[in-house]
């Protein structure tokens, strides 16, 4: 790792990484930096490779080709005992389904991931869920929330353990509008915190709000944009 | 879960249930078998012999071992001038030596008490708490009987046996004593012995050569079989209890599985959120030994009431609890828990995160 050419040394890089399925490039040397404190947007039409993209990266799947650098580490090349325990340290997650277990609490959900990680803190569980405007409804099964308040547990989840990236796949795609607004609002939050955010989206609303957007066709990066609508800082380290 | 918790527990109760039988039943076995009759036989040298002569045998038998003694002395009596055999005993001896012997009423416990056999009872339309006169004509004199003696006994129970016994009536020895005026000789004594089948020769050998009065003899097809039928049984109880086990492990392997397999979402959010494989072992391994657990205390339970059950329907005699079984058997759940866990816990490791939260 130290004989990189480039100085600063990006949060994440990926270089000319492919994920292959039989004879299908889900991914095809795909090549991208994210630096610390980005809010990266990633878009692209269904099997476009966004969620492969999402799980390489959050240390749940191997690449089939190519580097994956977090944090100067290959992941690629990490034992799978290894890379649970990168994701438990570094990496919070956001799903489009939600995926809170149904029997426990909104607090208990919480706690799970502070558990995985460290121990329990149920003062601090609860003051991410402040963060996330459901102090009231930290006692309450997922069965008892609206989406949008399982989303926010959610984020409340993957914030717990101050991790270095977010990985939200579709954060917003079953929530109507209302929601969507709230859950982009914590984003922001998360963005002016400092914490480095990629997220995935259909939606060009929750798209623009990020610095910059990758959009992917066919497992290839097609193009970049900067986001001209982007109001939060833009942080350099 | 429930069903692995009801499995364990069924698993439980027969295993500890079964061993405790095991363990009962040479014990049960031994006494049933005695009460098919007594198990040595003592007879006089001469015809008759007298109660010194069988206390001197019985000082050869460790007192431990020995279970019922029962000397009988026979006449034959006259009741409403009908001749019935008179059967004189200990009856406490008579009732531990044949203890299938089945009474309703109560045995005789005082002198002036009688014992009616079930024909005896019919004949003479007698029930508990009738008197009945028995008369002692030892000669006749042509036609004419010569009443010699003559007394009142209170009816206390009536036998039934299936056998000649039926046909007795039984009183105690000192009655037929008083009834006959002649001191008492027995024809027979019928002894219950709990001992191995050599250990039985070698008392009946020594009763026979170093007591006068006496020749002891063994009733040896049923001391015999015992032994033989007892082996056979316990082959049976342990292979029951192997089978109870193994179908206990698969049928908590199959829920365990169900259950891996229905909650795989949950597991792949664990691990996506970074538990290890070791702290998914411990969720699911702590919760089927607990299980386990759980199911071995109240299987305890539950198996010493089924022990007591069979104990009491099939041999007629309760079972004491015992503490020591309960550990083990909760110990022996566990374990089975456990190995019937193993593949399915493997498998929920095996789950991978990456694909449980891709779509659905
Ligand atoms: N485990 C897998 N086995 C085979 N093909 C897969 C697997 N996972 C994803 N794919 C394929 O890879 C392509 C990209 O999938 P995905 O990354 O989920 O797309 P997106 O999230 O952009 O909709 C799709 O064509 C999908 O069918
Ligand atoms: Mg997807």
């Amino acid at each position: 790792m130290g004989k990189d050419k480039v100085k600063r040394m990006s949060l994440l890089e990926l270089r000319n990484v492919s994920k292959i399925y039989g004879d299908l490039h889900a991914l095809d040397k795909v090549s991208l930096q994210v630096e610390k404190g980005e809010w990266v947007a990633i878009m692209g039409p269904s099997g476009s490779g966004k969620s492969t993209m999402m799980n390489i990266i959050g240390c749940m799947d191997k690449p089939s080709e190519g580097e994956v650098l977090l944090d100067g580490i290959d992941i690629a090349k990490e034992t799978a005992k290894n890379l649970t325990n990168i994701r438990r340290d570094k990496i919070g997650l956001i799903f489009q389904q939600f995926h809170l277990v149904s029997y426990l609490t909104a607090l208990e959900n919480v706690m799970m991931a502070q558990y995985y990680h460290s121990i329990p803190d149920e003062k601090e569980a609860m003051e991410a869920l402040e963060r996330v405007g459901l102090a009231d409804r930290a006692r309450h099964l997922p069965s008892q929330l609206s989406g949008g308040e399982q989303q926010r547990v959610c984020v409340a989840r993957a914030l717990i353990n101050y991790p270095e990236i977010i990985l939200a796949d579709e954060p917003t795609g079953n929530l109507d509008e209302a929601n969507e607004e709230i859950v982009v609002d914590l984003f922001r939050r998360l963005h002016e915190d400092g914490t480095t955010l990629i997220v995935v989206t259909h939606d060009p609303e929750v798209a623009e709000v990020a610095q910059r957007t990758l959009v992917l066709r066919n497992g290839r990066l097609d193009h970049e944009t900067i986001n001209p609508n982007f109001t939060g800082h833009i942080k350099l380290s | 879960m429930l069903v692995a918790l009801l499995a364990i527990m069924i698993g439980a109760t027969i295993l500890s249930g079964l061993v405790t039988i095991y363990y009962d039943v040479p014990r049960q076995m031994g006494a049933q078998f005695r009460s098919y009759g007594a198990n040595m036989i003592f007879t006089g040298t001469q015809e008759l012999f007298n109660m010194e002569d069988v206390e001197a045998g019985v000082r050869h038998i460790k007192a431990s071992e020995l279970v019922g003694v029962a000397p009988y002395r026979y006449e034959t009596v006259r009741i409403h001038d009908r001749p019935i055999m008179a059967a004189g005993t200990d009856m406490d001896g008579a009732r531990k030596s044949s203890p299938f012997w089945k009474v309703s009423g109560e045995w005789p416990k005082a002198d002036g008490e009688i014992m009616v056999g079930k024909n005896v009872a019919d004949t003479f339309r007698l029930r508990e708490g009738d008197s009945l006169i028995a008369t002692f004509a030892p000669e006749t004199d042509g036609d004419e009987i010569i009443l010699d003696n003559e007394m009142t006994f209170i009816v206390t129970g009536i036998l039934d046996t299936g056998g000649n016994e039926e046909d007795y009536v039984y009183l105690s020895l000192d009655d037929l004593e008083e009834l006959t005026g002649e001191e008492t000789t027995l024809d027979v004594c019928e002894l219950s012995v709990s001992a191995s089948a050599d250990q039985l020769t070698a008392y009946a050998d020594a009763i026979s050569n170093n007591v006068e009065g006496i020749n002891a003899r063994l009733v040896k097809r049923v001391t015999q079989s015992e032994t033989a039928v007892l082996s056979k049984l316990q082959a049976l109880v342990l292979l029951v209890t192997i089978v109870v086990l193994a179908l206990t492990m698969i049928c908590v392997a199959t829920t365990m599985t169900a259950v891996v397999t229905e909650r795989r979402k949950e597991i792949g959010l664990r691990k996506a959120l970074g538990a290890s494989d070791a702290s998914i072992i411990s969720e699911f391994m702590g919760e089927g030994l607990l299980l386990g657990g759980i199911g071995g205390v109240f299987g305890s339970l539950l198996g010493f009431v089924f022990a007591q059950v069979v104990s009491v329907s099939v041999f007629n005699s309760s079972i004491s609890f015992r503490f020591g079984l309960l550990p083990i058997t909760v110990i022996v759940s566990i374990i089975v828990t456990g190995i019937a866990c193993m593949l399915p816990v493997k498998s929920a490791t095996n789950v991978d995160p990456a694909l449980v939260l891709k779509g659905e």
